[in-house]
């Protein structure tokens, strides 16, 4: 169960490099807990503390213009590798409820659809122009799937329609599945399960 | 007459509780759910929290093998875990599969290892199942010609609760391997070489199919690495059609079927190839013959040369850029002989036993250079007593090498097995993230010969100068 989602607007916080992978969205050493709360303070440690826990300055994160920006925009392949949903629990707790890239990875993908964040697949050009514009203010319309650009040009996504509704409505995908049961247990039946 | 069809089109449609329709995605039928320590436990907690019980427990399987350490004491016959969070993940675990009656091999267990070499190792990875764990390289099962794919926590609850998933269908991608591999290259090559080629995100949204000359000559634990990189090219999966180098493997396995139940599923199995004419999505020749041993110099897997090639000009791409920072190469450099302080043979690409025999065949009469750290951690307590019942142990002990408990190990750094900062490791693993290995650490991903080559060496070697 997750806040519904329609429209957004929030400044986004870039990172523009390629292939951002879920170990560094959350390490690996972080992976040791039981419940999905609390991890947005590991949200990608090892770019955003130095050594000795230190925030680091050079990091688009902990620049003062991304405070409380709720978009994330990234390079190419975001979320790629590993497929802990933990990543997304860390970006959903930090405050993000969107990210838009070139390409997002098929599993952080499914992932975020689950936790009330949407995934934006842009084409390069407008990710280009938000590359080039970090902390602008942008409009993420889930409603007419459409992204207002910082020069106010539309720029178009696609996302499935089962996804938006259940991102819109706030419904859970578990809840849909427990509804489905006669119809798998009719399966079950037909495969002498 | 029927259209053609592809292998994916016949493991999608044989598991089809409900096609898609235009406002809902299909519902997909899971025939095996693997399960492990990490992944699992907030999946169960919202099955605890809505009172739901696991559908299909008969077809739940559970293992412990990323949070576990691969070295323990035991106190009055109980493992003693030192890191109090894995300690309670583990306990979870035992009593998540206690409590909804869900087998499950622990660490006392003979049949414990890392979850993508026990499914196969028990026979309970068939041609023909769709399988699914949270784990994104559950494509490793798709070398028998099963659907198989990793799933995040929230699907692992959708499984537990529904044995069902709502999913999009990938789009079909056939990549044919030409030719045959030559000697001192693996399959490990084969698919770094591909990665390098396809880049990391150069199947998002595909199910790869590997089949061909090279791909039929390969042994089920080839084809298991082959797949199991599949990810790395931003792959849902990867598959070989099954052939009788498939049902050689899996007869007489604990769970493999028996007597005309055997007879029965090889008639079904057979039928599970693309058939002639079957058109693909995209598809891709790549010659065999013309690989060298690979060996990754960046942060993704996708940036990886022959071991005698030379780290590429980024040409101002900053990603490149970045990861070369990350790991203090210069564009230009050569690779071969770049020093090393790490081997790593193990995880779920390259831990099984015909791994750990390349890694011996290596090391035999050789020792470890001195300044190199080298482990080698089998893939499941099987692979262990396999090893050690020809004598590898003996080997890998002999030559300097630390031989140990079966387990994820140093393949991502949560169990204790990890690089410290700025060391290089020669990795068989599939990853060689940022910090994937240990904050600071840098991973060069390589086969079992090259990593075993490298170890004697003591720098990234051409495993082609020490196998005879
Ligand atoms: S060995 Fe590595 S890649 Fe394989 S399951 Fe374990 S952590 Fe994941």
């Amino acid at each position: 169960m997750s806040e519904p989602f329609r429209r957004l607007e929030s400044r986004t916080v870039v990172l523009p490099t390629e292939n951002i992978d879920t170990d560094q969205i959350i390490p690996a050493r972080f992976l040791t807990t039981t419940t999905r709360l609390g991890l947005g303070q590991q949200l990608f440690a090892d770019w955003r503390y130095d050594a000795s826990g230190d925030t680091r300055a050079d990091f688009a994160l902990n620049h003062p213009a991304s405070q409380g920006a709720q978009i994330l925009d990234a390079g190419r392949n975001f979320g790629c590798g590993s497929s802990r949903e933990h990543a997304v629990w860390a970006l959903r707790d930090y405050g993000f409820r969107a990210v838009i890239s070139t390409e997002v990875a098929d599993i952080f993908r499914r992932n975020a659809l689950k936790n009330g964040v949407v995934p934006i697949v842009l084409d390069a050009a407008s990710h280009a122009q938000l590359v080039a514009k970090p902390s602008a203010t942008v409009i993420v319309d889930l409603e007419q799937q459409l992204v207002t650009l910082p020069d106010g040009a539309l720029a178009p996504f696609a996302i499935e329609a089962f996804a938006r509704y259940c991102l819109m409505e706030g419904v859970d995908e578990l809840q849909f599945l427990l509804s489905q049961d006669a119809a798998i247990s009719a399966y079950e039946a037909s495969i002498g399960g | 007459m029927n259209e053609p069809r592809t292998l994916l089109d016949k493991l999608w449609g044989a598991h089809l509780v409900r096609a898609a329709m235009p406002d809902a995605p299909a519902i997909v039928y899971i025939d095996l759910h693997l399960i492990h320590e990490v992944t699992s436990p907030q999946a169960f907690r919202a099955l605890r929290e809505r009172g739901l019980r696991v559908r299909r427990p008969e077809l739940t399987f559970a293992t412990m093998d990323h949070a576990t350490p691969t070295e323990f004491q035991r106190i009055g016959g109980r493992i003693v875990i030192d890191d109090p969070q894995a300690a309670a993940q583990i306990s979870a675990l035992e009593a998540n599969c206690r409590d909804f009656g869900v087998t499950l091999y622990g660490l006392d267990s003979e049949r414990q290892g890392i979850v993508h070499v026990i499914g196969p190792e028990l026979g309970l990875t068939h041609p023909g199942r769709s399988i699914v764990c949270g784990d994104s390289h559950t494509c490793t099962h798709g070398a028998f010609g099963a659907l198989a794919f990793g799933i995040g926590t929230s699907e692992v609850g959708h499984v537990l609760a529904c044995q069902s998933l709502l999913l999009e269908k990938p789009k079909s991608f056939a990549v044919t391997f030409e030719g045959r591999l030559p000697k001192g290259v693996t399959a490990k090559d084969l698919i770094l070489g591909l990665i390098a080629q396809m880049g990391a995100g150069g199947a998002t949204g595909h199910a790869l199919e590997f089949r061909g000359r090279a791909v039929a000559a390969l042994s089920m634990e080839e084809r298991m690495t082959l797949c199991n990189m599949a990810v790395e090219a931003g792959a849902r999966t990867g598959m070989v059609a099954p052939d009788e180098t498939t049902f050689a493997y899996l007869e007489g396995r604990p769970f493999a079927p028996t007597g005309a139940a055997w007879e029965a599923a090889v008639v079904r199995w057979r039928v599970l190839r693309s058939d002639d004419g079957a058109r693909f999505d995209r598809e891709l020749r790549f010659d065999a013959a013309q690989v060298e041993p690979m060996i990754t110099y960046g942060t993704s897997p996708g940036m990886g040369v022959p071991v005698r090639g030379r780290v590429p000009e980024p040409n101002g791409n900053a990603s490149l850029e970045k990861a070369l920072r990350y790991m203090d190469l210069r564009p230009g450099e050569t690779l071969l002989g770049h020093p090393i302080d790490v081997v790593f043979i193990g995880s779920c690409s390259n831990s099984r036993l015909s791994d750990l025999r390349l890694a011996a065949s290596v090391f035999k009469g050789r020792h470890v250079a001195k300044s190199v750290r080298a482990l080698v951690v089998p893939g499941s307590q099987q692979v262990k007593r396999q090893a050690e019942a020809e004598g590898l142990d003996y080997v890998f002990r002999e030559a300097g090498a630390d031989w140990r408990e079966a387990g994820c190990s140093m393949c991502l750094a949560m169990n204790g097995d990890k690089l410290q900062p700025g060391q290089y490791s020669v990795s068989t693993s599939n990853r060689n993230f940022e910090g994937r290995q240990g904050k600071g650490g840098r991973t060069f991903l390589a086969s079992p010969l090259t990593a075993a080559a490298s170890a004697v060496a003591g720098r990234i070697a051409d495993a082609r100068e020490y196998v005879s």
